[in-house]
């Protein structure tokens, strides 16, 4: 099952303490798909799930959109929603959850329900992505409901520093604009709506009526 | 300036492009119509004859890599790959956002080409708005039957999907991303065979970037040798360059291949901020050498051979320039970090030279470091180029080799200024005994021959 990262023990210099990955149940086969029987899942889970496996050659080829799938239903791949994945698809919780371990999109312990990826690579960093970052990042750390991470490069660099906002690209970031991300967020309404890639012109366009 | 924004840019803004009846009013899908008249072979030659370089990084003509698909029955896919990850890079978002239409013609034209029947467009899981576009607009081609069984009443079918990913660089990486687009986790596999020849679920697979692909009806409706015409002689065509960092005016701009790299800094992107002057730059997105901005650096032209024999690459054609403000040393780190944290480990020279990379330089901010860390650094860079199943090693050893090649004096004032800030003072001299010697401490003052010393 996936390993919570926070509760590995590490030495100083970063390596983990020898034991970290033995099993917490040496009893429990591994490789075993599990029973529809006693693995309830949600009809629309499932219907979603199938219609996944259907579009493409080989059924293994959902497991990506299909972990979507129960992240988004259970909030992170807690191990309930790695184990209904894996009995829709007939394949094992061991498989998935080794893809599961090798993508940034998966959260492999609890979080809170507010994304906010903050890039910190290279072209929003030279432009002061890290101060964001901090900025956002002490501003909500009391506050569980945010999941804060820094990001590697997400694809934005015009509207640099910047970031994902429930998956809404929002930039250029100022220290201003950290409280209004945040309330707006609180407040269920659009993120930054004057900000928003999505709004943008054509570099060309954009810089003839903002020069 | 010529050719600005004249092919794939032109218009790009138009309210409702990414909708199918304004694509359509515009001429859209006529070239599929023609296409689906002409023998497959017919439009090779016209792909072979545009000479269009992929787009996506590796500069690789497109029509050869079509022509290496055998022929013959058995089930052949078209992946486009829309996982732009490289830093720097946002070309294919904007294209995909604003005209994905374009895309879905090119990828049927091309999956006409080479006999697919099924294709996938991988887009990368960060572009949530950009890959629920696509799928309005692919619901919209299969309504108006130019995707599914017998397009506009030929033989050809083609069913198309869109494959989102969940964030790993190395999947733009084209045999990780088809074992990612497998199910698996998003390892690069051992080349030959190559995908060409023996790729998704073991069919030869034609795989190309999301640029390459839109260019397709366009060089149709021009003619490939028409389109030959345009930039240079090896570079033809228009190409998408993604500018960032610190100029006045980032963003994507459509230029002819061969516009020299004053224009593009100085006149597109507006120059430094005020009162700066620019100190380097890198060509081609993060994994191209940088090159600092000397007068002749700024008279190159910017095409694919002229940028490669600068010493750099002109990659996916992103340029990110820093200015005398950035310290060489944090976009090194940052630089290192960035691919530390994308290697899939699956070779051991990427999985830890890049690790042992990042931890030098965060040892030379910490001001633990001397000038022979270097030395190791750079030969660390060495060993890993060429040694790995896929350039993502290579990708973070080249700029970092050229950073410590091109900006040693920085580095070295760096190290002394950390020192000093540490309270440890200069660095004793030390020589690095080079590359062949051994095993052994390399603690020996400059000027005296080395010895090594036994265990």
């Amino acid at each position: 099952m996936a390993i919570d990262p926070s509760t590995v023990r590490r030495y100083a210099h970063g390596s983990r303490v020898p034991g970290w990955d033995e099993a917490a149940d040496l009893d429990k086969d591994p490789a075993s798909i599990p029973d529809p029987a006693t693995t309830p899942v949600p009809a629309h889970v499932r219907a979603e799930i199938e219609r996944y496996m259907a579009s493409y050659p080989d059924l293994r080829s959902a497991a990506i959109p299909s972990l979507m799938v129960v992240q988004r239903e259970h909030g992170w791949l807690s191990p309930q929603a790695i184990e209904q994945a894996a009995c829709v698809m007939r394949l094992t919780p061991a498989y998935l959850t080794a893809v599961a371990t090798f993508y940034d999109m998966f959260e492999l312990a609890p979080k809170g329900r507010f994304d906010v990826f903050v890039c910190t690579n290279i072209s929003c960093s030279i432009l002061g992505a890290d101060e964001i970052y901090r900025a956002i990042g002490e501003a909500t750390a009391d506050d569980p409901q945010f999941n804060v991470r820094p990001f590697e490069c997400l694809g934005a660099c015009e509207i640099g520093p910047m970031a994902s906002v429930d998956g809404e690209y929002v930039g250029p970031l100022t220290g201003d604009d950290v409280l209004r991300l945040i309330e707006d967020l609180k407040a269920g309404r659009p993120v930054l709506e004057d900000k928003q890639l999505r709004r943008r012109k054509a570099a060309s366009d954009h810089w003839r009526e903002n020069a | 300036m010529d050719g600005l924004n004249s092919v794939l840019f032109k218009d790009i803004d138009e309210p409702g492009l990414n909708t199918i009846a304004v694509f359509q009013r515009r001429g859209g899908y006529e070239m599929l119509r023609r296409a689906l008249t002409m023998e497959p072979a017919a439009v090779l030659d016209e792909m072979l004859a545009s000479g269009v370089r992929g787009r996506g990084g590796a500069g690789f003509a497109m029509g050869r890599k079509m022509s290496f698909i055998p022929k013959g029955t058995m089930d052949k896919y078209l992946v486009c790959n829309a996982d732009e990850s490289e830093p720097g890079t946002f070309k294919d978002r904007e294209l995909m956002q604003k005209n994905p239409h374009q895309l879905i013609e090119g990828i049927i034209i091309g999956a006409y080409c080479i006999g697919a029947n099924k294709a996938f467009i991988y887009i990368r899981g960060e572009y949530v708005h950009q890959a629920d576009v696509l799928d309005a607009a692919v619901k919209e081609a299969y309504a108006a039957g130019f995707l599914g069984q017998r397009i506009l009443g030929s033989e050809h079918s083609l069913d198309l999907v869109v494959h989102r990913g969940a964030g790993a660089y190395i999947c733009g990486e084209e045999t990780a991303l088809l074992d990612s687009l497998e199910g698996k986790r998003g390892n690069p596999r051992l080349k030959p065979p190559f995908p060409a020849v023996q790729g998704l679920y073991q069919g030869p697979t034609l795989i190309n970037n999301v640029e390459t692909l839109m260019n397709v009806p366009y060089i149709l409706r021009v003619g490939g040798a028409e389109y030959a015409k345009v930039g240079t002689e090896t570079s033809t065509g228009t190409k998408l360059i993604s500018i960032s960092g610190q100029v006045k005016k980032p963003g994507n701009y459509e230029i002819v291949l061969g516009t020299k790299v004053r224009d593009i800094l100085f006149e597109l992107a507006g120059g430094p901020h005020d009162g700066q002057t620019f100190k380097a730059f890198f060509p081609g997105g993060s994994s191209s050498p940088v090159l600092p901005l000397s007068d002749d650096v700024l008279e190159l032209p910017y095409d694919f051979d002229s940028i490669a024999k600068a010493g750099s690459m002109l990659g996916s054609g992103a340029i990110i320039v820093f200015d005398e403000r950035t310290s060489i040393v944090d976009v090194c780190y940052k630089t290192a970090h960035f691919y530390r944290h994308e290697s899939c480990g699956k070779c051991s020279p990427c999985r830890e030279g890049t690790n042992w990379t990042e931890k030098m330089l965060k040892r030379i901010k910490l001001g633990e470091a001397t000038p022979m860390d270097l030395d190791i650094m750079a030969s660390v860079q060495e060993q890993i180029m060429g040694n790995c199943l896929c350039v993502l090693g290579d990708a973070m050893a080249m700029p970092v080799s050229s950073m410590i090649k091109n900006f040693r004096p920085e580095f070295e004032a760096y190290i002394e200024a950390a020192r000093e800030r540490n309270g440890l003072g200069a660095a004793t001299v030390q020589v690095n005994r080079g590359r062949n010697a051994g095993p052994g401490p390399m603690l020996v003052p400059a000027g005296q021959e080395p010895t090594a010393l036994a265990y």
